[in-house]
């Protein structure tokens, strides 16, 4: 029940922005932060619930802390199907958090159109939080629309340069790869019908499909590509690093933070309990992937010239241990992928914020006109390290754990794709640093660009909050896997192979 | 015991203390809170000491250590890692070295760094990296000693790139971090290969474990002592992966001396001691240990007899001297090693923060062929190198000798070749050792005897006087890392081998004197032409720099520049552009002529006409 009251009150905030904004782009601010704060106050409950439910560390509470189901299409076996377990609340967290931070870094940004703003804004938000917890095939295909169109709209109309281009390309990828996954969740569903009798759109009653045959194989392909486009992962990646470029910063910390990690939750999701069979056969192949998705994005980042963009290509490297997290599909790898979802949306929320500071201070992303920021904005430039190091996965913040995870437990099942993955951990910091060093060290030449407005108070609080999470995350990981240990156990099971369960 | 936890934490405070400050800070509080954290940490360790040694005292078994729980750390199926430390006498030696010799260096660059405008920062990253290195040696699993490690690492990088305005330091840092994470990489698939084969990563209960699980030279005792190696060689500069720390004498003085000499690079040394049971499994691990010291050290002592840069000489020294360290280890000699780890911090502290204070008096000069005859200026820093000297040439009865000699016993008893080899980088330490000194303080460079100015600051003598008389009595200590490591063999080996071993060093002196403050026997200093060639390899630390640039760095930075663009971007690009070429050669024919249509049509009539006909 919560959940569709989140969702409600998230998309209700948007409106009454969107109202509010012609008259006064304050009252908007306030309508959205009103919308997120009621979500957020609507959300706490279920974190309590779980939490409780996680009191013995046995991981043997509950798993499905919180279940709605009301007919929608009765003639389809259509429901609006709501269920939440330790990983959804872990993942919608996540979602209102990043919501704050990208309201905070829109405050000064965003000036013109602030209500259509932030009712995208605010839809984007509620569009994630429904994927998160639908789990009526239909309905989730419903919220992965609803998340896609404000999005679009946030490049298009608020970002930079190149901004149609970059919205037209995202737009084209995520939709042909979600037409993909309709037509795979419509062919999954007659196949349950075929075995049933009964027509249903209910993950749970698609567990119980049969789907170990060729066209379960097929089916399984049309599912990872739509994640794997959103995750995403070589070599669909190409729409990420120019929406990144081109979104505004609150785009930008809304597109990595959260928006990839619908991909990541659909692989964990959908691929393996859907299709346990064709999962286990499609593991090497992914795992390659997933391989070559650290490796050849890093190296990509290190030559980026462009702040975000280097960010971006970043990003698709963490993403790739996601897909290895998961393929490897064992409790240690599938925790780590969770911490690495969460660790990620915090520093590459940063980055993405900072990058934004950057150009909003001395108008370029480039790293070649700019240098020797250090002594200008020393704020600023610490808390750029601050991340730089998170991303390159340094032990005591949370990306390396969740890396640390990921690839033990990989290594336990493909020793040889963990080893050839941990060769990132090498690229990380040459990336990582470059930006340091091009951006912050050095003197800056004659024509850098310059600044001497370093941070100020709102823009250190949000900043903090990343830190703080970064730090909790690196040195109590328990306080987030220990909520979501009964979910995590629970889908591990549903996704081994029928004969090898229990 | 139940304090332990203050140790790190001190520094950790100071560290937190200095970032919130946010550089508000008076340069008189930052000094108190970054030297004073480090020393109350080691009071914090005295104090942890004698209640240790009472706990002995009360007949617990020698060499069991402490545990001491925090909270659980990382936990998902089979994986239990606690946040918990773990002292024993190895440990306890390590806290002693990292507090103590910290401490003085921290009392020092409060008076060395004083007129940089930085001086809060410098302190923030000293008092990190203390509080990383305790967590290093204090760890009670391997993932929380790698946190440690990665911490000192990135502490390492922050601090050689501390003067950040010259893009030449920032290189230097780089490269110490992504070289030395080479290393730690290995030494992370090493964690992950025992998880999988001992499913544990305490490293008391993989101690215990690994004996009964692997066979003795067995492949996979041997793998996973390879891969922890190749993280210490990463850490403590050894070859192949030595290259980073030449280059990190681009850091401020202080930092050579605490990180680059005394803590950090010893590191490897003690993940080897500290693991010493899973390494004895393997004797190709072992040989592999010894022969990569024995070959870094002769490395390393060719390359200082050619360095004019003075730090760069005591960074030369200290590869070397840690190769010792290695050899030791290598050879079984264990508790020889960690005692030459702990004389080495001493008196390699006071080399570099003795250098620290020459180059302050010489306005940040650190070219040897530009100084000579100062020792009448400078009659402290003359004394206190002279000390360090005699140390590192290990002349009896210095600490330097105390803890070099059973090395060299050791290393004669497991393999001949083994002590000619040490014997001879012995020889060379002296040399260059004499080399050095002679340059500096004896002798009239061209152009005169430089002028020289007096560093103000309390703070830079005492430290130095500190250290100078630690290095002299420092052979006397009982170590109680002993306890922790299996009792080295008795040495007997030939007296000839005890008197040369000793007399070698002198010989070195001697000829060093010779050669460069009297002049005699010039053709040793290869300065012909002919050997020109010849020093500027051993110059250039035998061209590993170099090797490495063609095989690694240039291939990598023509790819990254070759695919900026991402190649993989070209497939949607080419279906626009197929898409956009469709199009415009379909509505070229929408031209509104209609003479142009009805060719069009005549033409495709004949075609079908013809098609129809001829098949």
């Amino acid at each position: 029940m919560q959940v569709i009251g989140i969702i409600v009150s998230l998309m209700a905030g948007g409106l009454l922005a969107m109202a509010l904004g012609p008259k006064s782009a304050q009252a908007s601010r306030l309508a959205a932060l009103a919308g997120l704060a009621v979500a957020t106050i609507l959300f706490f409950p279920l974190l309590m619930l779980a939490i409780s439910e996680t009191g013995s560390g046995t991981g043997a509470g509950a798993v499905w802390l919180s279940q709605i189901s009301i007919e929608w299409i009765p003639r389809f076996g259509i429901r609006l199907l709501f269920a939440v377990d330790g990983i959804a609340v872990i993942l919608i967290g996540l979602t209102l958090l990043l919501g704050y931070i990208s309201l905070l870094s829109a405050w000064s940004e965003i000036t013109k159109r602030c209500g259509f703003f932030y009712f995208c804004l605010l839809f984007t938000l509620a569009g994630v939080v429904g994927v998160f917890s639908a789990l009526d095939l239909f309905l989730f295909f419903v919220f992965w629309e609803v998340m896609l169109i404000p999005m679009f709209l946030i490049i298009t109309v608020w970002g930079h340069e190149n901004r149609y281009y970059a919205a037209l390309k995202f737009f084209i990828y995520t939709q042909a790869s979600s037409l993909l996954m309709l037509l795979s969740m419509l062919v999954l569903v007659h196949m349950h019908w075929q075995q049933s009798g009964t027509i249903s759109f209910s993950w749970f009653d698609l567990l119980e499909t049969d789907t170990s045959g060729r066209l379960g194989f097929w089916l399984m392909l049309g599912f990872f590509v739509a994640f794997v486009v959103k995750l995403p992962g070589i070599p669909v990646h190409n729409w990420l690093p120019d929406a990144h470029t081109q979104a505004p910063t609150p785009g930008s910390i809304l597109l990595a933070g959260i928006l990839l990690k619908t991909g990541a939750y659909g692989l964990l999701r959908f691929i393996f309990p859907l299709f346990p069979e064709a999962a286990l056969e499609f593991t090497p192949i992914a795992m390659t992937l997933g391989v070559i998705s650290v490796l050849y994005a890093a190296k990509l980042a290190f030559a980026q010239n462009d702040i975000k963009r280097l960010i971006a290509y970043a990003s698709i490297s963490h993403m790739g241990f996601v897909t290895l997290g998961i393929f490897a599909w064992n409790a240690i790898s599938l925790q780590g992928t969770l911490v690495q979802i969460v660790a990620h949306g915090l520093s590459s929320a940063g980055l993405f914020a900072i990058a934004g500071l950057i150009q909003q201070r001395t108008h370029t992303r480039a790293l070649d006109e700019l240098g020797g920021l250090w002594p200008q904005v020393p704020r600023l430039s610490a808390l750029m390290m601050f991340f730089a190091i998170a991303a390159l996965g340094l032990p005591g913040l949370g990306n390396f754990v969740g890396e640390f995870m990921i690839l033990l437990g990989t290594f336990q099942t493909s020793p040889i794709a963990a080893v050839v993955a941990a060769l990132g951990m090498v690229l990380a910091p040459v990336y990582a640093l470059i930006i340091m060093q091009k951006a912050f060290f050095g003197t800056p030449s004659a024509d850098a660009k310059s600044t001497s407005v370093d941070l100020v108070p709102h823009e250190i609080f949000m900043l903090a909050i990343l830190v703080v999470g970064l730090i909790i995350l690196g040195f109590w990981p328990g306080l987030l896997t220990n909520l979501s240990e009964p979910g995590m156990l629970d889908l591990m099971r549903n996704g081994l192979p029928a004969g090898q369960g229990g | 015991m139940n304090l332990l936890w203050l140790i790190p934490t001190l520094p950790f405070l100071g560290f937190t203390i200095l970032v919130l400050s946010s550089g508000r800070m008076s340069r008189e509080r930052a000094r108190i809170v970054g030297v004073g954290s480090v020393a109350l940490a080691f009071l914090a360790t005295i104090y942890i000491a004698t209640q240790y040694y009472a706990a002995a005292a009360h007949g617990l078994d020698h060499g069991a250590g402490f545990t001491v729980s925090l909270w659980p750390w990382i936990t998902a199926g089979s994986l239990n890692l606690n946040f918990s430390l773990y002292l024993d006498g190895l440990s306890l030696s390590m806290l002693f070295v990292i507090t103590g010799v910290g401490a003085l260096i921290h009392l020092y660059a409060s008076g060395y760094m004083w007129d940089d405008p930085d001086y809060t920062r410098f302190f923030t990253y000293m008092n990190l990296f203390v509080a990383a290195m305790l967590m290093l040696v204090l760890a009670d699993n391997l993932v929380l000693m790698f946190l440690g490690w990665e911490g000192v690492g990135l502490c390492s990088f922050l601090l050689i790139g501390f003067w950040y305005k010259d893009p030449k330091n920032g290189y230097a840092a780089r490269k110490a971090f992504v070289v030395t994470r080479a290393g730690d990489t290995a030494f992370a698939i090493g964690l992950f290969l025992l998880f999988r084969e001992l499913g544990s990563l305490e490293i008391q209960e993989i101690l215990h474990l690994a004996p009964e699980n692997f066979e003795m030279g067995g492949n996979m005792p041997t793998l996973i002592s390879a891969l922890l190696l190749g993280g210490a060689v990463g850490k403590s500069a050894q070859i192949p992966l030595q290259t980073w720390l030449p280059d990190a004498m681009a850091g401020p003085t202080p930092v050579s001396a605490l990180i680059h000499a005394a803590t950090m690079v010893t590191a490897g040394v003690y993940l080897i001691a500290r693991c010493h049971p899973v390494f004895l499994l393997s004797p190709i691990a072992m040989t592999m240990v010894a022969s990569i010291g024995l070959i870094t050290l002769l490395v390393a002592g060719f390359t200082a007899l050619n360095q004019w840069d003075i730090k760069r000489v005591l960074a030369y020294s200290t590869m070397s001297q840690i190769g010792y360290m290695f050899l030791a280890l290598g050879v079984e000699a264990w508790d020889s090693s960690i005692f030459h780890l702990m004389t080495h911090a001493i008196f390699k502290a006071l080399l570099f923060l003795t250098a620290g204070s020459i180059i302050l008096a010489m306005h940040h000069e650190q070219d040897i062929r530009k100084m000579g005859g100062l020792r009448k200026q400078l009659p402290v820093p003359f004394w206190c190198f002279l000390i360090g000297s005699a140390c590192l040439i290990a002349l009896p009865p210095t600490s330097g000798f105390w803890s070099k000699e059973p090395i060299l016993l050791a290393a004669w008893e497991a393999d001949p070749i083994f002590w000619y080899g040490a014997v001879f980088g012995a020889f060379l330490t002296a040399v260059y050792t004499t080399r050095l000194m002679l340059l500096v303080f004896f002798g009239t460079p061209e152009g005169g005897i430089p002028k020289t100015h007096e560093p103000k600051g309390w703070q830079l003598h005492p430290p130095l006087i500190i250290l100078a008389g630690l290095s002299l009595v420092a052979g006397l200590f009982n170590l109680p890392a002993a306890d922790v490591l299996p009792h080295a063999h008795e040495h007997h080996p030939p007296l000839w081998v005890e008197i040369t071993g000793i007399l070698l060093p002198v010989v070195g002196i001697f000829i060093g004197w010779q050669v460069f403050l009297k002049g005699r026997w010039q053709a040793l200093r290869m300065e012909s032409p002919a050997f020109d060639g010849l020093r500027k390899f051993l110059a250039s630390g035998w061209g590993f720099d170099w090797l490495y640039d063609i095989l690694l760095v240039k291939p990598f930075m023509a790819l990254a520049k070759a695919n900026r663009n991402d190649i993989v971007d070209l497939v949607p690009k080419a279906v626009v552009v197929a898409s956009s070429q469709c199009y415009y050669f379909f509505s070229r024919g929408q031209n509104g002529q209609l003479r142009f249509y009805v060719a069009t049509m005549a033409a495709a009539a004949i075609m079908i006409i013809s098609l129809a006909l001829f098949t």
